[in-house]
Protein backbone atom coordinates (compact mmCIF):
# COMPACT_ATOMS: atom_id res chain seq x y z
CA UNK A 1 0.00 0.00 0.00
CA UNK A 2 2.93 2.54 -0.88
CA UNK A 3 0.41 5.23 -2.23
CA UNK A 4 -2.68 6.40 -1.13
CA UNK A 5 -4.72 7.16 -4.20
CA UNK A 6 -8.04 7.36 -2.56
CA UNK A 7 -8.78 11.07 -1.08
CA UNK A 8 -10.38 10.67 2.35
CA UNK A 9 -13.90 9.66 2.98
CA UNK A 10 -15.78 11.16 5.41
CA UNK A 11 -16.20 9.02 8.63
CA UNK A 12 -19.91 8.59 8.72
CA UNK A 13 -21.96 6.57 11.43
CA UNK A 14 -21.77 3.90 9.01
CA UNK A 15 -18.11 3.56 9.33
CA UNK A 16 -18.95 2.36 13.38
CA UNK A 17 -22.19 0.88 12.62
CA UNK A 18 -20.96 -1.98 10.58
CA UNK A 19 -18.85 -3.26 12.26
CA UNK A 20 -21.51 -3.22 14.89
CA UNK A 21 -24.24 -4.69 13.33
CA UNK A 22 -24.53 -5.57 9.54
CA UNK A 23 -20.77 -6.51 9.55
CA UNK A 24 -21.19 -8.15 12.89
CA UNK A 25 -17.50 -9.79 13.09
CA UNK A 26 -19.45 -12.89 15.26
CA UNK A 27 -22.55 -13.34 14.20
CA UNK A 28 -22.52 -12.25 10.28
CA UNK A 29 -18.91 -12.83 9.48
CA UNK A 30 -18.33 -16.19 12.03
CA UNK A 31 -14.56 -14.89 12.95
CA UNK A 32 -13.07 -15.40 16.10
CA UNK A 33 -15.17 -17.78 17.11
CA UNK A 34 -12.62 -19.49 19.55
CA UNK A 35 -12.82 -16.69 22.39
CA UNK A 36 -16.68 -16.18 22.06
CA UNK A 37 -17.25 -19.98 22.62
CA UNK A 38 -14.52 -20.05 25.31
CA UNK A 39 -14.71 -17.53 28.11
CA UNK A 40 -18.40 -16.97 27.63
CA UNK A 41 -19.56 -18.59 30.59
CA UNK A 42 -20.04 -15.98 32.97
CA UNK A 43 -20.67 -12.11 32.01
CA UNK A 44 -17.50 -10.60 33.82
CA UNK A 45 -15.26 -13.04 31.80
CA UNK A 46 -17.10 -12.03 28.70
CA UNK A 47 -16.99 -8.32 29.38
CA UNK A 48 -13.25 -8.72 30.14
CA UNK A 49 -12.43 -10.43 27.20
CA UNK A 50 -14.52 -7.72 25.32
CA UNK A 51 -12.71 -5.02 26.43
CA UNK A 52 -9.24 -6.65 25.72
CA UNK A 53 -9.90 -7.52 22.56
CA UNK A 54 -11.30 -4.00 21.99
CA UNK A 55 -8.01 -2.82 23.29
CA UNK A 56 -5.47 -4.59 21.25
CA UNK A 57 -8.07 -4.33 18.43
CA UNK A 58 -7.82 -0.28 18.46
CA UNK A 59 -4.37 0.22 19.09
CA UNK A 60 -3.06 -2.35 16.61
CA UNK A 61 -5.34 -0.66 14.03
CA UNK A 62 -4.36 2.76 14.90
CA UNK A 63 -0.39 1.88 14.28
CA UNK A 64 -0.68 -0.48 11.54
CA UNK A 65 -2.29 2.76 9.43
CA UNK A 66 0.24 4.97 10.72
CA UNK A 67 2.85 3.14 9.53
CA UNK A 68 0.75 1.65 6.36
CA UNK A 69 3.64 3.48 4.04
CA UNK A 70 6.57 2.11 5.84
CA UNK A 71 5.70 -1.42 6.06
CA UNK A 72 7.03 -3.46 2.74
CA UNK A 73 4.20 -5.55 1.04
CA UNK A 74 6.22 -8.71 1.47
CA UNK A 75 6.44 -8.84 5.03
CA UNK A 76 3.28 -7.36 5.85
CA UNK A 77 1.69 -10.44 7.46
CA UNK A 78 4.24 -11.00 9.68
CA UNK A 79 4.61 -7.54 11.07
CA UNK A 80 0.94 -7.06 11.61
CA UNK A 81 1.22 -10.23 13.78
CA UNK A 82 4.74 -8.51 15.81
CA UNK A 83 2.52 -5.58 16.27
CA UNK A 84 -0.75 -7.12 17.19
CA UNK A 85 1.69 -9.67 19.70
CA UNK A 86 3.22 -6.95 21.42
CA UNK A 87 0.03 -5.01 22.20
CA UNK A 88 -1.47 -8.80 23.47
CA UNK A 89 1.57 -9.13 26.11
CA UNK A 90 1.02 -5.36 27.02
CA UNK A 91 -2.96 -6.38 28.01
CA UNK A 92 -1.70 -9.85 29.71
CA UNK A 93 0.37 -8.12 31.50
CA UNK A 94 -1.91 -5.61 33.00
CA UNK A 95 -4.85 -7.71 33.60
CA UNK A 96 -2.56 -10.04 35.86
CA UNK A 97 -1.98 -6.95 37.36
CA UNK A 98 -5.70 -5.75 38.21
CA UNK A 99 -7.08 -8.62 39.04
CA UNK A 100 -5.34 -12.51 39.20
CA UNK A 101 -8.61 -14.02 39.34
CA UNK A 102 -9.48 -12.69 36.48
CA UNK A 103 -5.85 -13.17 34.67
CA UNK A 104 -6.78 -17.27 35.80
CA UNK A 105 -10.39 -17.36 34.53
CA UNK A 106 -9.35 -16.46 31.53
CA UNK A 107 -6.15 -18.20 31.07
CA UNK A 108 -4.20 -18.90 27.92
CA UNK A 109 -6.38 -17.24 26.21
CA UNK A 110 -5.65 -13.58 27.08
CA UNK A 111 -2.52 -14.79 25.01
CA UNK A 112 -4.63 -16.20 22.20
CA UNK A 113 -5.83 -13.02 21.33
CA UNK A 114 -2.77 -12.77 18.79
CA UNK A 115 -4.31 -15.49 16.88
CA UNK A 116 -8.08 -13.70 16.60
CA UNK A 117 -8.88 -13.67 13.03
CA UNK A 118 -10.93 -10.45 13.86
CA UNK A 119 -8.09 -8.34 14.83
CA UNK A 120 -5.78 -9.47 11.87
CA UNK A 121 -8.26 -9.19 8.94
CA UNK A 122 -9.18 -5.51 10.24
CA UNK A 123 -5.03 -4.65 9.72
CA UNK A 124 -5.37 -6.16 6.42
CA UNK A 125 -8.51 -5.10 5.41
CA UNK A 126 -9.12 -2.14 6.62
CA UNK A 127 -6.45 -0.37 8.84
CA UNK A 128 -3.81 -0.91 5.87
CA UNK A 129 -5.67 1.59 3.60
CA UNK A 130 -7.35 3.99 5.67
CA UNK A 131 -6.10 6.80 7.73
CA UNK A 132 -5.56 6.37 11.13
CA UNK A 133 -9.03 8.14 12.64
CA UNK A 134 -10.72 6.41 10.08
CA UNK A 135 -9.58 2.75 11.21
CA UNK A 136 -10.02 3.88 14.79
CA UNK A 137 -13.35 4.51 13.79
CA UNK A 138 -13.83 1.21 12.49
CA UNK A 139 -12.44 -1.22 15.01
CA UNK A 140 -13.93 0.79 17.65
CA UNK A 141 -17.29 -0.46 15.78
CA UNK A 142 -16.08 -3.99 15.23
CA UNK A 143 -14.67 -4.07 18.69
CA UNK A 144 -18.37 -3.26 19.94
CA UNK A 145 -19.61 -5.78 17.95
CA UNK A 146 -17.61 -8.21 19.47
CA UNK A 147 -17.97 -7.39 22.81
CA UNK A 148 -22.08 -7.28 22.59
CA UNK A 149 -21.70 -10.46 21.11
CA UNK A 150 -19.58 -11.96 23.54
CA UNK A 151 -22.07 -10.21 26.18
CA UNK A 152 -25.43 -12.05 24.27
CA UNK A 153 -23.68 -15.58 24.69
CA UNK A 154 -21.91 -14.63 28.11
CA UNK A 155 -25.58 -13.63 29.60
CA UNK A 156 -27.75 -16.20 28.34
CA UNK A 157 -24.96 -18.94 29.78
CA UNK A 158 -24.61 -16.96 32.94
CA UNK A 159 -28.58 -17.40 33.49
CA UNK A 160 -29.54 -20.64 32.73
CA UNK A 161 -26.30 -22.24 33.70
CA UNK A 162 -26.10 -20.21 37.19
CA UNK A 163 -29.08 -18.64 37.42
CA UNK A 164 -26.74 -15.24 37.94
CA UNK A 165 -26.18 -12.26 36.17
CA UNK A 166 -22.68 -10.82 36.92
CA UNK A 167 -23.04 -13.08 40.15
CA UNK A 168 -26.25 -11.79 41.57
CA UNK A 169 -28.67 -13.92 41.92
CA UNK A 170 -31.75 -13.70 39.57
CA UNK A 171 -34.26 -16.53 40.23
CA UNK A 172 -35.75 -17.97 43.41
CA UNK A 173 -34.25 -20.36 45.56
CA UNK A 174 -35.70 -23.14 43.74
CA UNK A 175 -34.13 -22.59 40.56
CA UNK A 176 -32.55 -25.60 39.22
CA UNK A 177 -29.10 -24.70 37.67
CA UNK A 178 -28.97 -26.06 33.92
CA UNK A 179 -25.16 -26.31 34.49
CA UNK A 180 -24.42 -27.94 30.99
CA UNK A 181 -24.93 -24.43 30.00
CA UNK A 182 -21.78 -23.02 31.05
CA UNK A 183 -19.93 -26.70 30.31
CA UNK A 184 -18.27 -26.27 26.50
CA UNK A 185 -21.03 -28.18 24.80
CA UNK A 186 -23.62 -24.93 25.96
CA UNK A 187 -20.98 -22.59 24.22
CA UNK A 188 -21.79 -24.75 21.11
CA UNK A 189 -25.48 -24.80 21.55
CA UNK A 190 -26.38 -21.35 22.78
CA UNK A 191 -24.34 -19.73 19.99
CA UNK A 192 -26.63 -22.15 17.34
CA UNK A 193 -29.45 -20.78 19.40
CA UNK A 194 -28.19 -17.14 18.28
CA UNK A 195 -27.29 -17.61 14.87
CA UNK A 196 -31.19 -19.68 14.23
CA UNK A 197 -32.70 -16.34 15.66
CA UNK A 198 -30.93 -14.12 13.68
CA UNK A 199 -31.86 -16.47 10.42
CA UNK A 200 -34.97 -16.68 11.40
CA UNK A 201 -35.83 -13.07 11.68
CA UNK A 202 -33.68 -12.24 8.21
CA UNK A 203 -35.96 -14.60 6.32
CA UNK A 204 -38.80 -12.99 7.98
CA UNK A 205 -37.83 -9.81 7.00
CA UNK A 206 -37.63 -11.05 3.44
CA UNK A 207 -41.05 -12.64 3.27
CA UNK A 208 -42.08 -9.52 4.31
CA UNK A 209 -40.89 -7.53 1.39
CA UNK A 210 -41.59 -10.20 -0.89
CA UNK A 211 -45.12 -9.62 0.09
CA UNK A 212 -45.31 -5.84 0.06
CA UNK A 213 -43.61 -6.11 -3.07
CA UNK A 214 -46.00 -8.23 -4.87
CA UNK A 215 -48.91 -5.79 -2.94
CA UNK A 216 -47.28 -3.01 -4.36
CA UNK A 217 -47.28 -5.05 -8.05
CA UNK A 218 -50.87 -5.61 -8.62
CA UNK B 1 4.09 -32.12 36.59
CA UNK B 2 6.81 -34.29 36.37
CA UNK B 3 4.55 -37.36 37.51
CA UNK B 4 2.00 -37.57 34.46
CA UNK B 5 2.54 -41.02 32.75
CA UNK B 6 2.95 -40.70 28.97
CA UNK B 7 0.85 -42.85 28.26
CA UNK B 8 -2.17 -40.32 30.50
CA UNK B 9 -0.86 -37.13 28.66
CA UNK B 10 -1.61 -38.65 25.24
CA UNK B 11 -4.87 -39.52 26.67
CA UNK B 12 -5.86 -36.50 27.97
CA UNK B 13 -4.72 -34.06 25.01
CA UNK B 14 -6.16 -36.58 22.75
CA UNK B 15 -10.12 -37.56 24.23
CA UNK B 16 -10.60 -36.00 27.48
CA UNK B 17 -9.94 -32.62 26.96
CA UNK B 18 -10.24 -32.71 23.43
CA UNK B 19 -8.43 -28.95 21.87
CA UNK B 20 -11.64 -28.38 19.77
CA UNK B 21 -14.59 -29.84 21.66
CA UNK B 22 -13.37 -29.11 25.24
CA UNK B 23 -10.92 -26.29 24.78
CA UNK B 24 -12.73 -24.44 22.31
CA UNK B 25 -9.28 -24.30 19.95
CA UNK B 26 -8.68 -24.44 16.26
CA UNK B 27 -12.78 -23.94 15.88
CA UNK B 28 -12.39 -21.99 12.21
CA UNK B 29 -11.18 -24.64 9.94
CA UNK B 30 -13.39 -27.73 12.44
CA UNK B 31 -16.51 -25.92 11.16
CA UNK B 32 -14.67 -24.34 7.68
CA UNK B 33 -13.29 -27.52 6.65
CA UNK B 34 -15.21 -30.54 7.70
CA UNK B 35 -17.45 -30.13 4.36
CA UNK B 36 -16.02 -33.69 3.30
CA UNK B 37 -14.00 -36.21 4.49
CA UNK B 38 -10.99 -36.23 2.51
CA UNK B 39 -10.41 -32.70 2.87
CA UNK B 40 -11.00 -33.02 6.98
CA UNK B 41 -8.90 -35.98 6.94
CA UNK B 42 -5.48 -33.69 5.05
CA UNK B 43 -6.95 -30.65 7.37
CA UNK B 44 -5.77 -33.05 10.12
CA UNK B 45 -3.21 -34.34 9.17
CA UNK B 46 -1.09 -30.78 8.20
CA UNK B 47 -2.47 -29.67 11.62
CA UNK B 48 -1.22 -32.44 13.76
CA UNK B 49 2.18 -32.23 11.47
CA UNK B 50 2.93 -28.39 12.33
CA UNK B 51 1.70 -29.42 15.82
CA UNK B 52 4.77 -31.50 16.12
CA UNK B 53 7.10 -29.40 14.74
CA UNK B 54 6.27 -26.26 16.55
CA UNK B 55 5.61 -27.89 19.71
CA UNK B 56 9.68 -28.68 19.51
CA UNK B 57 10.51 -25.20 18.70
CA UNK B 58 8.21 -24.12 21.47
CA UNK B 59 9.80 -26.28 24.06
CA UNK B 60 13.77 -25.03 22.64
CA UNK B 61 12.46 -21.09 22.51
CA UNK B 62 11.01 -21.18 25.88
CA UNK B 63 14.32 -23.22 27.58
CA UNK B 64 16.48 -20.45 26.31
CA UNK B 65 14.41 -17.66 26.70
CA UNK B 66 14.25 -19.04 30.81
CA UNK B 67 17.74 -18.66 30.21
CA UNK B 68 17.91 -15.64 29.66
CA UNK B 69 15.02 -14.22 31.64
CA UNK B 70 13.26 -13.03 28.96
CA UNK B 71 9.85 -14.29 29.49
CA UNK B 72 7.73 -10.70 28.36
CA UNK B 73 9.19 -12.10 24.80
CA UNK B 74 7.73 -15.30 24.90
CA UNK B 75 4.40 -14.79 23.07
CA UNK B 76 5.94 -12.51 20.14
CA UNK B 77 9.07 -15.38 20.03
CA UNK B 78 6.24 -18.25 19.82
CA UNK B 79 3.86 -16.75 16.91
CA UNK B 80 7.11 -16.08 14.58
CA UNK B 81 8.33 -19.18 15.38
CA UNK B 82 5.39 -20.85 14.55
CA UNK B 83 4.81 -18.47 11.20
CA UNK B 84 8.31 -19.74 10.11
CA UNK B 85 7.64 -23.53 10.82
CA UNK B 86 4.36 -23.27 8.03
CA UNK B 87 6.30 -21.29 6.38
CA UNK B 88 9.26 -24.05 6.34
CA UNK B 89 7.09 -27.30 6.36
CA UNK B 90 5.50 -25.64 2.90
CA UNK B 91 9.12 -25.52 1.35
CA UNK B 92 10.34 -29.06 2.50
CA UNK B 93 7.01 -30.72 1.34
CA UNK B 94 6.93 -28.75 -1.57
CA UNK B 95 10.86 -29.80 -2.52
CA UNK B 96 10.63 -33.99 -1.25
CA UNK B 97 7.15 -34.89 -1.78
CA UNK B 98 4.49 -32.48 -4.21
CA UNK B 99 1.97 -35.05 -4.24
CA UNK B 100 1.42 -34.18 -0.64
CA UNK B 101 2.04 -30.63 -1.22
CA UNK B 102 -0.83 -30.60 -3.96
CA UNK B 103 -3.17 -32.19 -1.51
CA UNK B 104 -2.52 -29.78 1.43
CA UNK B 105 -1.12 -26.45 -0.37
CA UNK B 106 -4.01 -24.55 0.24
CA UNK B 107 -4.53 -25.51 3.79
CA UNK B 108 -0.90 -24.98 4.97
CA UNK B 109 -0.63 -21.18 5.44
CA UNK B 110 -3.94 -20.81 7.18
CA UNK B 111 -2.46 -23.01 9.94
CA UNK B 112 -0.65 -20.09 11.26
CA UNK B 113 -3.77 -18.58 12.34
CA UNK B 114 -5.09 -21.50 13.65
CA UNK B 115 -5.32 -21.18 17.76
CA UNK B 116 -4.83 -24.90 18.17
CA UNK B 117 -1.12 -24.86 17.51
CA UNK B 118 -0.12 -21.45 19.57
CA UNK B 119 -2.33 -22.91 22.38
CA UNK B 120 -0.57 -26.02 22.51
CA UNK B 121 2.56 -24.48 22.70
CA UNK B 122 1.24 -22.40 25.50
CA UNK B 123 -0.50 -25.08 27.70
CA UNK B 124 2.90 -26.83 27.29
CA UNK B 125 5.03 -24.57 28.82
CA UNK B 126 2.01 -23.96 31.27
CA UNK B 127 1.89 -27.38 32.48
CA UNK B 128 5.95 -27.29 32.74
CA UNK B 129 6.14 -30.41 30.64
CA UNK B 130 9.61 -31.74 29.89
CA UNK B 131 10.47 -32.98 26.23
CA UNK B 132 9.20 -35.66 25.72
CA UNK B 133 6.20 -34.71 27.51
CA UNK B 134 5.57 -32.03 25.11
CA UNK B 135 6.35 -34.17 22.22
CA UNK B 136 3.65 -36.77 23.79
CA UNK B 137 1.02 -33.79 24.45
CA UNK B 138 1.02 -32.57 20.72
CA UNK B 139 1.01 -36.00 19.43
CA UNK B 140 -2.07 -36.33 20.93
CA UNK B 141 -3.61 -32.79 20.69
CA UNK B 142 -2.88 -33.34 16.54
CA UNK B 143 -4.64 -37.36 17.27
CA UNK B 144 -7.79 -35.49 19.00
CA UNK B 145 -7.93 -32.38 16.26
CA UNK B 146 -7.98 -35.02 13.27
CA UNK B 147 -10.34 -37.26 15.39
CA UNK B 148 -12.79 -34.39 16.01
CA UNK B 149 -12.44 -33.07 12.25
CA UNK B 150 -13.15 -36.17 10.57
CA UNK B 151 -16.10 -37.20 12.78
CA UNK B 152 -17.54 -33.37 12.24
CA UNK B 153 -17.08 -34.12 8.11
CA UNK B 154 -18.76 -37.57 8.67
CA UNK B 155 -21.76 -36.31 10.30
CA UNK B 156 -22.01 -33.40 7.67
CA UNK B 157 -22.02 -36.11 4.82
CA UNK B 158 -24.43 -37.61 6.24
CA UNK B 159 -26.72 -33.94 6.81
CA UNK B 160 -26.25 -32.80 3.79
CA UNK B 161 -28.62 -35.83 2.24
CA UNK B 162 -31.16 -34.54 5.31
CA UNK B 163 -34.00 -32.40 4.99
CA UNK B 164 -33.54 -29.64 7.85
CA UNK B 165 -35.38 -26.40 7.91
CA UNK B 166 -34.40 -23.27 5.06
CA UNK B 167 -33.35 -20.92 8.52
CA UNK B 168 -31.05 -23.73 10.51
CA UNK B 169 -29.05 -24.45 7.51
CA UNK B 170 -25.56 -23.47 7.77
CA UNK B 171 -23.31 -22.23 10.75
CA UNK B 172 -25.98 -22.61 12.92
CA UNK B 173 -26.67 -26.26 12.45
CA UNK B 174 -22.96 -27.16 12.82
CA UNK B 175 -22.88 -25.47 15.44
CA UNK B 176 -25.87 -27.51 17.28
CA UNK B 177 -24.02 -31.01 15.77
CA UNK B 178 -20.53 -29.38 17.61
CA UNK B 179 -22.43 -29.15 20.61
CA UNK B 180 -23.92 -32.72 20.31
CA UNK B 181 -20.15 -34.06 19.55
CA UNK B 182 -18.91 -32.16 22.59
CA UNK B 183 -21.75 -33.21 24.78
CA UNK B 184 -20.46 -36.88 23.67
CA UNK B 185 -16.73 -36.06 24.22
CA UNK B 186 -18.26 -34.95 28.30
CA UNK B 187 -18.58 -38.71 28.65
CA UNK B 188 -14.95 -39.50 29.02
CA UNK B 189 -14.38 -36.58 31.66
CA UNK B 190 -14.84 -39.45 34.61
CA UNK B 191 -11.44 -40.66 32.97
CA UNK B 192 -8.90 -38.76 34.90
CA UNK B 193 -8.89 -34.69 35.03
Amino acid sequence: MAADPKPAQPITMDTFLDGVWRENPVFVMLLGMCPVLAVTNSVANAIAMGLATTFVLLCSSALVSLLRNAIPKQVRIATYIVIIATFVTIVDYVIQAISLDLYNALGAFIQLIVVNCIILGRAEAYASRHRMTASLVNSLGMGAGFSLALLCLGSVRELLGNGTLLGFAVFGERFQPWSIMILPPGGFFVLGAWLLLFAWLKERKARAAQKGERIHGT
Amino acid sequence: MEHESLGFIFLNSCIINNFVLSYFLGICPFLGVSGKLDTAWHMGLATAFVMLVSSVCAFAINTLLVQFELEYLRLICYIAVIASAVQLVEMVMKKFSPTLFRALGIFLPLITTNCAILGLALFQTFREYSFLQSLVYSLGAGTGFTLAIMLMAGLRERLALAQVPSVSQGAALSLMLAGLLSLGFMGFAGLGG
